[in-house]
């Protein structure tokens, strides 16, 4: 039977390498997997990455040097022809064996926790630096709330940052708060993630040393639409976020000849969950609309912003995202159309 | 067939004793540590809990130290070990009198906490809805207040048992190992209450 | 090879031939009221077994709704039932009884002793863990309520509070899920006490705890983890259950509360739980590499440290799983630390069962295709083990399907290969034939395949970004490749387990007979007939060394010779 066998393993473990190999193509030919750990463009991100290789490359020799043993071992002590005469002599133990297979990888050990703890310090308690800029970052089901207390903006879903260098660091600093239940931070090019807990705030900072749009998303099981709590971030020129900055800090448009949609929106209770600047409606439990048309996207990253999503959206959320915490407010085409129009004003 | 394999005597080897411990008391044993492990967490959230309400009343305003209380329950550790050691000889009649006694002493630990309940909830307005201090202290304290009702159904059971003369002295081991239990009753209880009202206030 | 014309005193079956014939409701009227070790520890393999298939169906419904972007099979709200019910039914319904299942069938029959030590809180055990688990898919047609038609738990096998308060979950979702637990949890702690007072005062003469098999050994201290591990999860369900219907405020941050209070208390459970489930498949490779190696176990009393030394370690370790909650610099660098050094014993045994084979002649059945199949992956699950523990690497990989595939990788990889080969290798004893050797082999490679297009891809798939409990993901992600992979090879296991359902069931009719002792194996349980009588042995066992069956058939050379 040995020669049969040895047939059948090989082309099974052909077939399996075949089907690595594949998904290993499949991976790196992926478009632009903007969310993968490998493209770093932040110190914290990278700094993991770094200690994440260093394990790997551990991790990865120990795999070749004990497979590799355990495979020689099915090789070359498989049962013969001849040996279901005689037991082959028995071994009980050995203490210089067992000491020597303890004490490796303790070493190894003493090693990679050293290099973890001062990663781990090096991110977590790194100072924050003059030019820092403050963001605290709200977690709702199923939006995110970013708060700039010193410009005064209030801005949902799509938070933009500056970009920032070595030579002139401009990190910004989160601080990631929750206003129902657990929620986490993961933009996986900028940093580590770390979790929103409602009576427990925590920090997080990102330097990101390339413009660009990144994305994440909600990576701690938060309800029916977790899947859908997707992160934007938008890296920004100084001049590009002192422009965004600028407009978002603004009260909102009043443009008169959306006041019927107006009307509507202040009257059908839009405005218990709203906050439209500058107007009575300032409700909190929903995001706040007043630069709703400076976001590229609705309903958290899901869809994009244009007017018949909008329209969509507003008739029915569920259509969209079951789940989501805004009900159907049960408009006539009308008034949707209305409120719709006036939506469209709040740039 | 003659051939004897596995031989019921060591061939050559002298008797050795063979006694291992009995079953019993190691089953009560590893409940003790399976219990001992659901107290800890209570405690941990107790401890843990203490100075964080944000309202109500706190334990420095509303906890009287349960002396009595006290004083009774851990005396009942004292009365059951007597009762063992009775049965153990063969003196049924001391065994069944400190039984008894252990009984009421646990009874009236349990009324005792069954008053100071009420003064919380009636007069002090503490309830375990009220704040963090109000769920942690019912939730630690019913805990253990369970496990002395629990107790107290089994020692009044085997109480009823002896009286219509079905224990023995030979079932002292038995009764040894339910003692067992109610040593632990008490000796959680001097957790709780150090953690309750001495730490904690 | 074996002989089983061998005149083994003891493995006589005595039992009157009338006995053994009996009505179908009679019958089944004598497996519902027993008490005896191995019917009920049948009677958890089956359950065990049912439940596998169940939590399976629900993997392959996930793997359905993601096997593409932006799918529709199922509803979001469906999804998170099915992923929180998949993961509760194998860790609790599925795991669990796995070990009462190894651990009552076989501990008695290697101690040489009659029956467990409790028979009937053994039989209230296993029932109560059966009722657990029918009321945990109650849920799925009890009490539609307003918030939905179903209330089967969707709060993730973790059910981290806040969300599991009333406010956040105001059907009975989490209601379902603590109590089921609850139930199932108090099974699960007359089964350990029952294992543990077996294990100390049941061994037969000359049996001392360094004679014992290590399967038997590492049974017993998976029993005594046990103990400690799911009390502090019957705790917080208690508490969880407080705060839904009592008012109270436990998990309760807007009354100053703490959300990562319910955290410590649940990984307090949920880390040693680990451990609890992957003890079996332990044990059953520290019996089979040895017999089909032709060798002792390597390095007893190391391995009987390495186990205990697990056990330890492993309660100190849960904060990893919390590495991104905000806990101090210095915190995480200790469950850094702490996680790493339960590394070490467990790289021992490892070692330990490779120098097992090592010079021996090695007998490729299907159990030790499966076992050999385990030490690969169970080595790579412990390195992708490693990879997560550094803290912060972790902050990357954490809640990403990286971490999905390492601990399927132990749980799949690990248990459920050993679990196969345990079933190989026992089925003869227990039923008296011998599974089909040629199916056995196809379903082996089967799996093995299947096993790795899933889980090997979806390392990827969490190094590219993608994070769990996620019911779609959109096209622009570029994680479809992997997706379709991963779910192909769900299709392909589910077929080779259909094919390993068939030969467990066909092999009872038409089986080859397997006598007492097929394997040529060492323990007292081959020295009985197959299936054992009711009695076990016909008189009590003494034993001398770790090995009496070698002892018996190699009297030249008995292993109580050699002092170790």
């Amino acid at each position: 039977m040995p020669p049969k066998w040895l047939r059948v393993e090989r082309i099974v473990r052909l077939a399996s390498a075949a089907a690595f190999a594949f998904a290993g193509h499949a991976f790196a030919d992926s478009p632009k997997v903007d969310t993968n750990l490998f493209s770093p463009v932040s110190t914290p991100a990278s700094q993991l990455l770094q200690l994440g290789v260093f394990v790997f490359t551990i991790t990865a020799t120990i795999f070749v040097v004990v497979g590799g043993l355990l495979a020689y071992a099915v090789i070359r002590f498989r049962e013969k022809s001849g040996d279901e005469y005689s037991e082959p002599p028995q071994v009980y133990g050995s203490n210089q064996v067992e000491l020597a297979w303890t004490v490796i990888p303790v070493l190894i050990v003493v090693v990679l926790f050293l290099t973890s703890a001062r990663v781990i310090f090096a991110v977590q308690d790194a100072p924050q630096p003059e030019g820092a800029l403050d963001v605290t970052v709200v977690g709702h089901q199923f939006w995110w709330e970013f708060r700039y207390p010193k410009q005064g903006i209030d801005a949902v879903n799509e938070i933009h940052v500056p970009l920032s260098s070595a030579e002139h660091p401009t990190p910004t600093y989160l601080k990631l708060l929750s206003a129902d239940v657990d929620h986490s931070f993961w933009v996986p090019r900028l940093a580590g993630k770390t979790d929103l807990i409602p009576n427990h705030p925590n920090d997080l900072w990102i330097d990101p040393l390339q413009a660009g749009l990144y994305l994440g998303q909600c990576a701690q099981f938060c309800g029916a639409q977790h899947a859908n709590m997707l992160l934007r971030v938008y890296v920004d020129t100084p001049e590009q976020f002192a422009v965004w900055a600028a407009n978002q800090a603004k009260p909102a448009v009043q443009d008169p000849s959306v006041a019927a949609g107006r009307h509507v929106f202040e009257t059908q209770a839009c405005m218990n969950c709203h906050t439209v600047r500058g107007t009575v409606a300032t409700g909190r439990f929903g995001p706040d609309l007043t630069h709703l048309m400076s976001r590229d996207t609705l309903a958290s990253g899901m869809i994009p912003n244009t007017p018949n999503n909008l329209r969509l959206w507003i008739k029915s959320p569920d259509s969209f995202k079951p789940g989501a915490l805004m009900p159907a407010m049960q408009l006539t085409d009308e008034q949707i159309d209305q409120v719709t129009s006036y939506l469209e004003t709040l740039k | 067939m003659s051939a004897s394999a596995i031989p019921l005597v060591p061939t050559g080897a002298p008797e050795q004793e063979w006694h291992l411990p009995s079953k019993g008391r190691v089953g009560m044993y590893c409940l003790i540590i399976g219990e001992s492990a659901i107290f800890t967490i209570f405690v941990v959230a107790y401890v843990f809990y203490i100075g964080k309400s944000l309202y109500g009343p706190t334990p420095q305003q509303v906890l009287e130290v349960p002396i009595f209380n006290t004083i009774c329950l851990l005396s009942s550790s004292v009365t059951i070990w007597l009762s063992e050691r009775g049965i153990e000889r063969g003196n049924m009649r001391g065994f069944r009198l400190w039984w008894a006694a252990t009984i009421t002493l646990g009874v009236i630990f349990l009324v005792g906490t069954g008053m100071e309940w009420y003064k919380l909830i009636y007069h002090d307005g503490l309830t375990i809805s009220t704040n963090l201090f109000g769920t942690t202290f019912y939730s630690l304290v019913g805990l253990h207040a369970t496990h002395v009702v629990i107790g107290l159904i089994m020692l009044t059971l085997t109480l009823i048992f002896t009286l219509t003369g079905h224990v023995r002295q030979e079932h002292s081991e038995r009764v040894q190992v339910l003692a067992l239990y109610w040593h632990f009753v008490d000796a959680v209880w001097v957790v709780v209450f150090t953690v309750v009202y001495i730490v904690g206030r | 090879m074996a002989d089983s014309t061998l005149p083994i005193q003891g493995s006589l079956d005595l039992t009157p031939p009338r006995e053994h014939e009996s009505s179908l409701l009679a019958t089944l009227h004598s497996w519902v009221i027993t008490v005896d070790h191995k019917k009920l520890g049948l009677m958890y393999m089956m359950m065990a077994i049912f439940f596998l298939l169940v939590g399976g169906l629900e993997a392959i419904l996930i793997r359905i709704q993601l096997i593409v972007p932006d799918n529709h099979f199922v509803s979001p709200q469906t999804f998170n039932r099915l992923f929180t019910m998949h993961g509760t039914t194998m860790v609790f319904l599925v795991g669990m009884p796995l070990v009462f299942a190894w651990g009552n069938y076989i501990i008695p029959l290697q101690i040489g002793a009659r029956d467990m030590a409790f028979p009937r809180l053994n039989s209230f055990s296993f029932w109560l863990t059966l009722l657990g688990g029918i009321l945990l898919y109650y849920s799925f047609i009890g009490g539609p309520g307003l918030y939905g038609v179903s209330s089967a738990p969707d709060i993730t096998w973790w059910a981290y509070a806040p969300l599991t308060l009333k406010a956040f979950s105001p059907g009975h979702a989490p209601d379902y899920w603590a109590v089921s637990l609850l139930v199932t949890g108090f099974g699960t702690l007359g089964g350990g006490v029952n294992i543990i007072a077996t294990v100390i005062s049941m061994r037969c003469k000359g049996m001392t705890l360094m004679r014992m098999p290590l399967f038997s050994w590492l049974l017993f201290v998976d029993a005594g983890l046990v103990l400690i591990t799911i009390t502090p999860l019957t705790a917080a369900q208690v508490m969880l259950l407080i705060d839904r219907y009592l008012g109270g405020h436990f998990f309760d941050t807007q009354a100053g509360g703490s959300a990562t209070i319910w955290m410590h208390f649940f990984w307090i459970f949920g880390h040693p739980e680990v451990y609890v489930l992957v003890f079996p498949a332990f044990a059953i490779a520290s019996e089979v590499i040895p017999v089909f190696s032709r060798k002792a176990i390597f390095g007893y009393p190391a391995m009987v440290a390495a186990s205990v030394g697990i056990a330890f370690v492993s309660l100190g370790v849960w904060a990893h799983h919390m590495f991104t909650v905000g806990m101090t610099s210095a915190g995480n660098a200790f469950f850094v630390l702490s996680t790493m050094l339960v590394g070490i014993p467990t790289g021992i045994k490892i070692f330990n069962w490779l120098a097992t084979m090592w010079g021996g002649r090695i007998r490729f059945a299907t159990p030790m295709l499966f076992c050999t199949a385990f030490l690969f992956q169970f080595l790579t699950a412990g390195l992708t083990g490693i990879i997560l523990s550094t803290g912060a690497w972790n902050w990357q990989l954490h809640s990403s399907y990286f971490v999905i595939a390492h601990f399927h990788y132990v749980l799949v990889g690990a248990i459920v290969f050993n679990v196969f080969a345990g079933i190989y290798y026992w089925y003869p004893k227990v039923t008296g034939r011998m599974m089909s050797e040629r199916l056995g082999k196809l379903h082996f490679w089967l799996f093995l395949i299947g096993f790795h297009l899933t889980f090997d891809t979806m390392h990827f798939a969490g190094l590219a970004g993608m994070p769990r409990w996620i019911y779609t993901y959109p096209a622009d992600r570029g994680w479809q490749h992997l997706n379709l992979i991963v779910s192909i090879g769900g299709l392909v296991q589910a077929i080779a387990i259909l094919l390993f359902a068939w030969n467990l069931i066909s092999s009872l009719f038409i089986g080859k007979l397997a006598g007492n002792d097929p394997w040529d194996s060492w323990t007292l349980e081959w020295a009985t007939s197959s299936p054992p009588p009711v009695y076990n042995f016909a008189a009590e066992p003494v034993v001398h060394s770790r090995r009496p069956l070698w002892d018996l058939k190699h009297p030249e050379d008995p292993d109580w010779k050699y002092d170790y």
